[in-house]
């Protein structure tokens, strides 16, 4: 425990002057303004990522027909607005490449991390504010490099985003050139942003947490980002030496992944994916995080099983470093290794399977306030249980035989990406909004945004496993180019309807962030009624996070209903009466 | 839409017909997947609706101040585990056989792939590989009906992957390994192998053909080829 370090020198309601706008504003060291810069660089990005599904999904249902309104794109990126097979290639590696680095990460770890972190420890602000506003502008320097390679001859990236090499490794292979360098330079550029983003979150949660806050008092967000950090911190690294090979080998004539030299092509495959698989826990613990801290908050129970949420957490993280060969099955490694991914992937299950249990535990006999937040976060938890159970097919790896590489996988990661990611981050927004911008998010806009986007979400992604159960390939651009496909086109067509949809209910979304920032409803210190620190303070809190002293903790974060309570919740900081008494 | 695709579109629903031994065996798997998966996704689904429906906030209702119960958490992970290493111990066999050793070949073949086309390599009339009377055919891979059949997969360029959905195969072609895969297929007919692993901008439209022919007409067709090969 650490009180005295959690004093920032200078910070807090020390009667100092605010700093200009530049400092405030662009190179703010304040977390939560970095926390807010991640927040709009990802939907800036988040635009142009799913702008690109939506090209996508017109080209599978009406392949090699011009786009409506895109015949402006010049030669040879589209021909009269028709996207030729190239262009639809970037068009996924780049989808998927924006979605995962560039609006998933830096939403629930940059952002919410950032955020909350400071708040919900009860501390002033990071421990390394500098390396803080490093980290973001590092971030998007990445981002600028990687739309830079829209504009470069070859186009941008058409590799996948897991770039197999030998197909990334010689440009001739793709006919991209430049625009794959700078895919590799975006990535190694957005690690070094990551890594400082991941070293001060874990020095700002072991050093800077307020008096009472013990480990096992911290909400199970700041558990899951902890965690998060941990796995980027070891992750990371493993992805940018297998950049910087792919780099020379594109660019320095080496053979690291080219068989005609010595190198080996799986390198790359068992390098990503020892990187990849953790990302994948990256992307969905803090998800989970923000779910239980909603899901607590609206059920007013406290969250079931919270060691057990923490110690599943635990269990994935650990687990996620031995499960990287499930998406090399059929690789062409080994297959008595395959045997033992198998199994370590079934068995990574349980845990996700454990929270999953412990979150109905905590809706069981609770007083379900059904605001928008929940809406999103209970829907996070409907739409993570179905792709976590279509995990278990390709876990098993006879099955995967054959759906490896085809539409059920499409379905699987997007279920747990949209469906689960992304319907987290729609929660965590409302539920924080008026602590980020001091203003309630409109409730029905919300709600309205809400069930267009989880019926067109499902219409969009559940059909996709019909046609992976019918052998249809990921990555191709033109379906009717093979017989067998040709019988499901009318499902292409109505997943692309529904894509459409749900593309378009986005804008719900985005008209609300902008409407709720200049006109929502003024939010009080706490709108919600929730126990955590964060809601001890003004909305949007001070610069130094609370004016006076720091919070001091006395129990944990999920005291609601608690008989020694008077009303329905116990802040972090109330003392209770009773138990006082009792103690005393 | 017309009656015909519209029931053609509903047999899509389902798993195309398996036509290798081993696809009963996959799809076998797939079904108890289906059916464990589709049960638990009903009882926790329903559970939650129930739940939700239940304890939705009412004026004057409370929530129960419920922290966790050790007992239940030890129930449904062990349950839980118990349920997915069950399943990955069953499936292992399955994998074995197919990957991993498989029964003895009758036919041999090379395949190897290449941007944006398979190369067929048949035995000449020596029935060996490797010699110089053998017979290489783009994108036609003809083999007889009813035997074991083992080829040696690999690939020129970048990384493909050959499937055959009806035989539940695939196997990444890899460049600078050669990799055994075996199949016997068991109807005969046509049958489409499109590459499933992203290879370019020709990776859409990468298909070949296989023939599944009976013994003489494989043996019909392969003499004909070798004497238009000479």
């Amino acid at each position: 425990m650490s009180t005295a370090r959690a004093e920032v020198p200078g910070a807090g309601s020390t009667g100092r002057p605010q700093p200009g706008f530049v400092r405030r504003c662009i190179f703010s060291t304040d977390h939560k303004t970095i926390g807010k810069q991640f927040l709009f660089m990802a939907l800036f990005m988040m635009a142009i990522g799913g702008a690109m599904a939506m090209l996508m999904r017109w080209e599978l249902a009406f392949p090699e027909t011009p786009v409506p309104l895109m015949s402006w794109v010049p030669e040879p990126y589209m021909y009269g607005g028709a996207i030729p097979p190239n262009t639809y290639n970037s068009m996924f590696t780049m989808h998927a490449t924006i979605m995962i680095f560039f609006v998933i990460m830096p939403i629930l770890v940059g952002c919410f991390g950032n955020f909350l972190i400071p708040l919900m420890i009860g501390a002033r602000d990071m421990a390394f504010p500098v390396l803080n506003m490093l980290s973001f502008w590092v971030g998007a320097i990445a981002a600028v490099i990687l739309l830079a390679s829209f504009f470069v001859t070859g186009g941008p990236a058409a590799a996948g985003w897991t770039s197999y090499a030998p197909l990334s490794a010689v440009p001739i292979y793709t006919g991209v050139d430049w625009g794959q360098n700078l895919w590799c330079i975006s990535l190694i550029v957005l690690g070094i942003s990551s890594l400082m983003g991941s070293i001060n979150y874990i020095t700002t949660i072991i050093n800077m947490r307020t008096r009472g806050m013990t480990f096992f008092r911290l909400p199970l967000i700041i558990w899951a980002l902890f965690i998060t950090a941990i796995l980027l911190l070891f992750a990371l690294p493993v992805l940018s030496t297998a950049l910087v090979l792919l780099l020379f080998d594109r660019l320095a004539g080496t053979h690291f992944f080219l068989p005609q030299g010595g190198g080996e092509p799986l390198l790359w495959q068992h390098l990503f994916w020892f990187f990849g698989h953790p990302e994948v826990y990256i992307m969905i613990l803090p998800a989970m995080g923000i779910a239980s801290e909603v899901i607590s908050t609206f059920s007013r129970k406290p969250i079931f099983g919270y060691h057990a949420m923490a110690y599943a957490m635990g269990a994935i993280a650990f687990l996620s470093w031995i499960v990287w060969g499930h998406h090399m099955f059929q690789s062409g490694m080994n297959p008595a290794l395959g045997s033992g991914f198998m199994i370590t992937t079934m068995i990574i299950g349980v845990p996700s399977a454990i929270k999953v249990f412990n979150w109905l535990g905590t809706i069981y006999k609770g007083n379900i306030h059904y605001t928008a937040a929940m809406m999103n976060a209970l829907a996070f938890v409907a739409m993570f249980i179905i792709g976590g159970l279509s995990g278990i097919f390709m876990a098993c790896t006879p099955v995967d035989m054959y759906i490896h590489d085809t539409y059920f996988i499409v379905a699987h990661i997007h279920y747990v990406l949209f469906g689960g990611s992304l319907f987290a981050f729609f929660a965590g927004l409302i539920y924080w909004f008026p602590k980020m911008f001091g203003r309630m998010m409109n409730e029905t806009l919300a709600k309205v945004h809400f069930w267009i986007t989880l019926v067109a979400f499902n219409c969009t992604f559940f059909p996709m496993h019909i046609l992976g159960m019918n052998g249809h390939m990921r990555r191709i651009y033109n379906p009717l180019q093979y017989d067998f496909l040709k019988p499901l086109q009318p499902i292409n067509i109505f997943i692309s309807i529904s894509a459409f949809v749900l593309g378009a209910a986005q804008f719900i979304l985005l008209a609300n962030i902008i409407w709720s920032m200049a006109k929502g409803k003024r939010a009080g210190a706490n709108p919600w009624r929730a126990n955590s620190l964060e809601w001890t303070t003004s909305s949007p809190p001070v610069h130094g996070n609370w004016d006076g002293p720091l919070p001091v903790v006395h129990h944990g974060p999920y005291e609601y209903s608690s008989p020694f309570g008077e009303e329905d919740y116990l802040p972090q900081n109330v003392e209770t009466p009773a138990k006082a008494a009792v103690a005393g | 839409m017309e009656i015909a695709s519209l029931s053609e579109l509903i047999r899509r629903f389902w798993l195309p017909q398996g036509i290798s031994t081993y696809s009963p065996r996959i799809d076998f798997l797939f079904t108890l997947i289906l059916c464990i998966t589709a049960l638990v996704w009903v009882l926790v689904t329903v559970t939650m609706i129930v739940f939700m429906i239940r304890y939705r906030a009412r004026p004057g209702r409370t929530a129960a101040y419920i922290e966790g119960n050790p007992r239940l958490e030890v129930l449904w992970t062990s349950i839980t585990a118990v349920i997915l290493i069950a399943l990955a111990l069953l499936s292992r066999s399955t994998w074995a056989d197919i990957k991993e050793q498989g029964p003895p070949g009758e036919v041999f073949y090379k395949v190897t792939a290449k941007q944006f086309n398979w190369e067929i390599t048949y035995p000449g009339p020596d029935g060996k590989l490797g010699t110089s009377d053998d017979v290489t055919v783009e994108n036609e891979f003809h083999v007889p009906v009813n035997k074991v059949v083992r080829f040696e997969l690999t690939s020129k360029d970048v990384i493909h992957s050959f499937f055959v959905p009806w035989l539940r195969l695939k196997q990444d072609a890899v460049p600078g390994r050669h990799i055994h895969v075996w199949f016997e297929a068991t109807k005969e007919g046509e049958y489409e192998i499109p590459c499933a692993e992203l290879c370019g901008f020709g990776h859409s439209g990468m298909d070949g053909t296989l023939y599944v022919q009976s013994e003489a007409d494989y043996q019909r067709w392969l003499k004909k080829k070798y004497a238009e090969s000479r």
